[in-house]
C-alpha cells in the first residue's frame, strides 16, 4: 500500500540534544481545526497558512529505547496504549523497548487531541501509520549511507535493521543519523496482513501505575502551595443567587477566603462547549478539602428564581441568542410536555415516498411510544482541576477531553494569548462525554485569579450529579403500517426532548422502507444537557431497537430475520438518500452474531433472548442478551456481542471497551434516572443515584469482532446504545410484557407507568 | 485541632487535624498518599477503601479520632513493587479502563481474598458490591480475583 503525503502536509526530523532521533509528522486535518490553528501556525512556524499541522513525536535513544508520545488525552480508552502500538507496528520496533508517554497539549504539534465521538485511533490511525512508516524509511536510508548497499537490500525488524550480506545494527545505532535525513515524500505502508503489533493484544502501558495508585488523575494534581476550592451552586435549575453571608464559614479553620463570582461577563458569547448551568456561585477556599467542606455548610444563602434568560451562543451554528425558559421544572410535569410536545405538528426531517398514504391503506398500524429520563454521567472522578493564574500567564490541570475546545474561553476570560495557557492533560477518571464541558476549568481560573494563587477546584459527588450537563430527555413514537399481508409499507417516527429531539432521521430503517418519514421537535429548558456516551443513538437504539422486535413479532418473523430482510432491501434497492449507514457491515454484524449466539438453535430454545443491533459512529454492534428470573428480579446472566469496528488495534483491550459498555448499558437501562422536584435533581449520591454492581453484572459477556482490513472505526460508544434495546427485548421474553419507559427497573416495581 | 500519631504502611506519621477528618483526607491532604481515591463521600462507592488492620474499610466516612492503635494499609502499601498477588492479577487480566476506582477494588479483593483465600462468585459478589466502577470492568475484576486466590 502506498500512500502520498498532500504537498501541503510535511514531516520534518531532529537530532536530539542527547543523541538520536526525533520525528514529527503533520497531515492535513479537517478545515475548522485548519482554521483554528492556522494563526498560530503563521506566527509560530510560518507554516502555509491554509493548513493545519499534526506532530506525533518517536524518540529513539543510542540504546534503542523508543519513546511514543501519546497525542490523545485518556480517558479509559487505552488510547495511551493503542495509539502507540499503530506507530510501533510501522516502525518496526520491538514493544518491550517502547516507553509511552502522555504529550502536552499542543494543537498544532499533536493535532486535535480531543477524546469524543469514539474518535481516537480514527482520526489518528493514518496520520500515526504514515509517522512510523516515515522513521522507519529514515533508519534504512541512514543504514543503506553507512553501509555503502542499497536501501532496498535492507529490512527491518523488530527494531533492528539487517543487510542481506547478514549484517545488522539496531535502531538506537542508526538514529542520530536517521535524524538528519530528509523525511520520505513518500511512504509505504504494511499490508494488514503483516502487522505484528496491530490485532496483537498488548497490555494497558499505565497499568502498573494504576494498581499501585499513582498520582495520574487531576485530583491527585498538586503543587505546593495549592489552596482547595469547591463551589456552591443554585439548589436547582432556574434559581440565581440572590444574598449570602460567609461570616459563619470565615471563621472555620483553615479558610482562606469566600466569595462569590461569574462564570461568565454579562453579553459573552458562549462557544459549543461552554455550556452555563449556573452563572454566579460562591466560592469557598481553604488549605485542605475537609476543611473547606465543613466551611461550606455553614455559608447563609438565599436564592430567587433566575426568570427567563438570553444567553448568547457562537460556534456550532453560528452566532445567535438562545432563550433559557426560568420554569422550575418537576418530572411529573416534564413527561406531560413531552406528550403535550408530541401531538403538535413537528419539524419533518427526512421523507420518502408517501407515508400518509401507505398509513391510510394499512391494514394494521402498529404505534408505541418509548421514553427515557436525563441521566447524570457519574465519573467515578468527580469533577476537579487544577489552575494557577498568574499576571501574564496561566497553568491549569486536570481531567479534560477536548483541551482545545476550552483554551479560547479561558483565553477570553483570563484576558491572556491562548499561548500563555498551558494546559496539562491528565488521566481521567472516567468521562462518557461530561468532560467535553469545561465550566469547572473557566471556575478554577476564575478562583485563582481572584487569589493570585494555585487552586484547585474540586466537586463533591453532590456538586457533580446535581450540575446538570446531564443525557437528555428523550421520547419517541414509532409507527409501522403493515398491509394485509403483513408487508412493512410505512415507517414513521417522530421524536422529541428536553432540550433535544433524539431522531437520527438517516439511519435504519431509513432506506429499507419504501414509505418513510421521520420528525422532530425540541422543548427549551434550563436543565443543562451534554453528550452522553453515543449521544442520541442511546435512546434510538432502546427505542427503534424495541420496535423492530415488536414489527417483527406483528409480523410474524424472526427479529434477527426481520433486520436482515430490510437490510438486504437497504443494500440493492436503497430508498431515498444519504443513507449513513453501509448495509454491508451491518449484515454482516448481525450474521456473526446470528452465529456465535446459536441464535435459534434447539440448545438455546429455552433461553429467554432479546436481540438488538445498532450503527454508530462508524461502527456496527449488536447483542444478544440472555436473561433469566433471579430472587424475583430479571438478570441478564450472558451476553452475546458482535462488532465490526474496522481493524482491532488491540483486540484484547477492545473486548474490555465491548465488555464495559454491556456492563454501562444494563446499568443505565435498568437503573439510570435524574429527576427534578420544582427544579431540583432528586438524586444526589450513590445511595440515590443507582450504578449497577458486581453482583448485577453478568457472568459472561462473550465479544466478536468482524474481522475486517477495513481502516478502524469508533468502538468507545458504538456498542453501547443496543444493549438497551436488547434489554428491553430480553425483559418481554423474561416478564411476557413490554418495557417502554427507562429505567426498567423503576418500570417493572411501578405497573402504572 | 488534634496531633494523631498513625501507623500507615508500617510507618509512623503524626498529623495534626481536626478529629472529625475521614481518613481519606488525611491520606490525600495532609499525608499526598494520593492512590486512596475520593468518589463520593458517603461509603457508597468504595473507591476510598483502605485496610484497617487487614480490614477492608471505607476512608471517607473513618474519622482520623476513631483510629487509636489500628493500623492503615492503603495500595500505595499493599506491596513494595506493585506485586501483591491481587495487582499481579490485575495486570494479567489487564481489568483498568479509567482506572480510578480500581485502588479501592484492588483494597477489597486483598482483604476479601485474606479471609477467604478460595471465595465462591457469591462471596466475590457480596465482598465487592460495595465497590462501582462505572467503567464496568466488573467481570474481570471477579476473573483476577479468581487468579489471585490460585496463588
Amino acid at each position: 500500500m502506498k500512500n502520498t503525503h498532500n504537498r501541503r502536509s510535511f514531516l520534518k526530523s531532529s537530532a536530539l540534544a542527547g543523541g538520536g532521533m526525533m520525528l514529527s509528522f503533520s497531515w492535513f486535518s479537517n478545515a475548522k481545526a485548519a482554521e483554528k490553528i492556522q494563526e498560530r501556525n503563521a506566527a509560530r512556524l510560518n507554516l502555509p497558512d491554509q493548513w493545519s499541522e499534526l506532530t506525533g513525536y518517536v524518540k529513539i535513544t543510542p540504546d534503542n529505547v523508543v519513546k511514543i508520545l501519546c497525542p490523545n488525552p485518556e480517558f479509559g480508552q487505552n488510547v495511551m496504549t493503542s495509539l502507540p502500538m499503530i506507530v510501533a507496528e510501522e516502525l518496526d520496533v520491538d514493544w518491550k523497548n517502547v516507553v509511552v508517554e502522555m504529550g502536552p497539549h499542543d494543537n498544532v504539534k499533536l493535532g486535535p487531541q480531543f477524546t469524543g465521538g469514539s474518535n481516537s485511533v480514527r482520526m489518528y490511525w493514518k496520520p500515526l501509520r504514515n509517522a512510523g512508516a516515515a522513521a522507519r524509511q529514515m533508519l534504512i536510508e541512514a543504514a543503506s549511507q553507512t553501509w555503502s548497499v542499497p536501501a532496498s537490500e535492507i529490512t527491518t525488524k523488530a527494531g533492528v535493521l539487517t543487510h542481506t550480506s547478514g549484517k545488522t545494527a539496531k535502531y538506537g545505532e542508526m538514529a542520530s543519523k536517521a535524524a538528519a535525513i530528509a523525511v520520505p515524500k513518500e511512504v509505504k505502508l504494511k499490508a494488514p496482513k503483516d502487522f505484528s503489533i496491530v490485532r496483537n493484544s498488548k497490555k494497558n502501558t499505565e497499568g502498573l501505575k494504576v494498581v499501585t495508585g499513582k498520582p495520574l488523575f487531576g485530583m491527585d494534581y498538586r503543587v505546593d502551595g495549592m489552596l482547595i476550592a469547591m463551589i456552591q451552586h443554585p439548589p436547582a435549575f432556574g434559581m440565581k443567587l440572590k444574598s449570602f453571608d460567609a461570616s459563619q464559614s470565615l471563621k472555620m479553620p483553615g479558610i482562606k477566603d469566600v466569595f462569590s463570582f461569574k462564570l461568565y461577563d454579562d453579553g459573552f458569547e458562549q462557544g459549543g462547549f461552554d455550556t452555563r448551568t449556573f452563572n454566579e456561585m460562591i466560592a469557598v477556599v481553604g488549605n485542605s478539602t475537609w476543611e473547606v467542606m465543613n466551611a461550606r455548610k455553614k455559608l447563609i444563602v438565599q436564592w430567587e428564581a433566575a426568570g427567563d434568560l438570553k444567553e448568547t451562543m457562537s460556534g456550532r451554528g453560528g452566532k445567535r441568542e438562545v432563550s433559557v425558559p426560568g420554569r422550575l421544572e418537576t418530572t411529573s410535569r416534564q413527561f406531560e410536555m413531552m406528550a403535550e410536545y408530541a401531538k403538535k405538528p413537528a419539524q419533518q426531517l427526512r421523507k420518502d415516498g408517501d407515508p400518509e398514504t401507505a398509513f391510510k391503506n394499512a391494514a394494521q398500524i402498529i404505534e408505541r411510544t418509548y421514553n427515557a429520563p436525563f441521566l447524570a454521567h457519574n465519573c467515578m472522578e468527580p469533577m476537579n482541576f487544577f489552575a494557577h493564574v498568574m499576571e501574564d500567564k496561566a497553568v491549569v490541570a486536570g481531567p479534560l477531553q477536548a483541551p482545545g475546545w476550552m483554551e479560547p474561553t479561558l483565553a477570553k476570560i483570563l484576558n491572556l494569548p491562548a499561548e500563555k495557557i498551558e494546559i496539562q492533560m491528565t488521566r481521567m477518571g472516567g468521562g462518557f462525554g461530561r468532560r467535553a464541558y469545561g465550566s469547572y476549568v473557566y471556575e478554577a481560573a476564575r478562583i485563582s485569579q481572584k487569589l493570585k494563587a494555585p487552586v484547585k477546584l474540586i466537586y463533591s459527588r453532590e456538586d457533580d450529579m446535581t450540575y446538570g450537563i446531564y443525557r437528555p430527555m428523550y421520547t419517541a413514537t414509532y409507527r409501522a403500517a403493515l398491509d394485509a399481508n403483513k408487508n412493512l409499507i410505512g415507517f414513521h417516527v417522530i421524536g422529541g426532548g428536553i432540550p433535544e429531539n433524539p431522531v437520527h432521521a438517516n439511519r435504519f430503517p431509513a432506506g429499507a422502507v419504501d414509505n418513510y418519514l421521520a420528525e422532530g421537535w425540541e422543548i427549551p429548558s434550563n436543565v443543562t444537557i451534554g453528550a452522553f456516551r453515543a449521544p442520541r443513538s442511546n435512546f434510538n437504539a432502546a427505542a427503534e431497537q424495541s420496535f423492530l422486535d415488536e414489527l417483527a413479532e406483528a409480523m410474524g418473523k424472526d427479529p434477527i430475520q426481520l433486520r436482515l430482510d430490510l437490510l438486504k432491501k437497504a443494500k440493492e434497492n436503497p430508498v431515498g438518500k444519504n443513507n449513513d449507514y453501509d448495509a454491508s457491515r451491518y449484515i454482516g454484524v448481525l450474521e456473526l452474531l446470528k452465529e456465535k449466539s446459536g441464535w435459534g438453535k434447539p440448545e438455546n430454545a429455552g433461553k429467554k433472548r432479546g436481540v438488538a443491533a445498532y450503527f454508530c459512529h462508524a461502527s456496527y454492534a449488536g447483542h444478544v442478551v440472555d436473561m433469566v428470573m433471579r430472587d424475583g428480579q430479571p438478570y441478564v446472566e450472558q451476553v452475546t456481542s458482535t462488532v465490526d469496528c474496522g481493524v482491532v488495534v488491540n483486540p484484547d483491550a477492545a473486548r474490555n471497551m465491548v465488555q464495559g459498555a454491556v456492563v454501562d448499558g444494563i446499568g443505565n437501562a435498568f437503573y439510570g434516572a435524574l429527576t427534578h422536584k420544582d427544579g431540583a435533581p432528586e438524586q444526589s449520591n450513590f445511595h440515590n443515584y443507582r450504578i449497577i454492581r458486581h453482583n448485577e453484572a453478568p457472568k459472561k459477556i462473550d465479544v466478536h469482532f468482524v474481522e475486517s482490513d477495513v481502516d478502524p472505526t469508533g468502538l468507545g460508544e458504538p456498542p453501547f446504545p443496543p444493549v438497551f434495546g436488547a434489554v428491553a427485548n430480553a425483559l418481554f421474553k423474561t416478564t411476557g410484557k413490554r418495557y417502554y419507559n427507562q429505567p426498567f427497573a423503576s418500570e417493572q416495581s411501578n405497573p402504572k407507568s | 485541632m488534634a496531633k494523631y500519631n498513625l501507623k500507615i504502611n508500617g510507618k509512623a506519621r503524626q498529623v495534626d487535624v481536626d478529629p472529625s477528618t475521614p481518613v481519606l483526607w488525611v491520606l490525600r491532604d495532609s499525608l499526598n498518599m494520593v492512590g486512596t481515591k475520593f468518589g463520593c463521600g458517603m461509603a457508597q462507592c468504595g473507591a476510598c477503601t483502605v485496610h484497617l488492620d487487614g480490614n477492608a474499610v471505607r476512608s471517607c466516612v473513618l474519622p482520623v479520632s476513631a483510629i487509636g492503635k489500628q493500623e492503615i494499609t492503603t495500595i500505595e502499601g499493599l506491596s513494595a513493587n506493585g506485586d501483591h498477588p491481587v495487582q499481579k492479577a490485575w495486570l494479567e487480566h489487564d481489568v483498568a479502563q479509567c482506572g480510578y476506582c480500581q485502588s479501592g477494588q484492588i483494597m477489597s479483593a486483598a482483604a476479601l481474598l485474606k479471609s477467604n483465600p478460595k471465595p465462591t462468585d457469591d462471596d466475590i459478589d457480596a465482598a465487592m458490591s460495595g465497590n462501582i466502577c462505572r467503567c464496568g470492568t466488573y467481570l474481570r475484576i471477579k476473573e483476577a480475583i479468581k487468579t489471585a486466590s490460585k496463588v
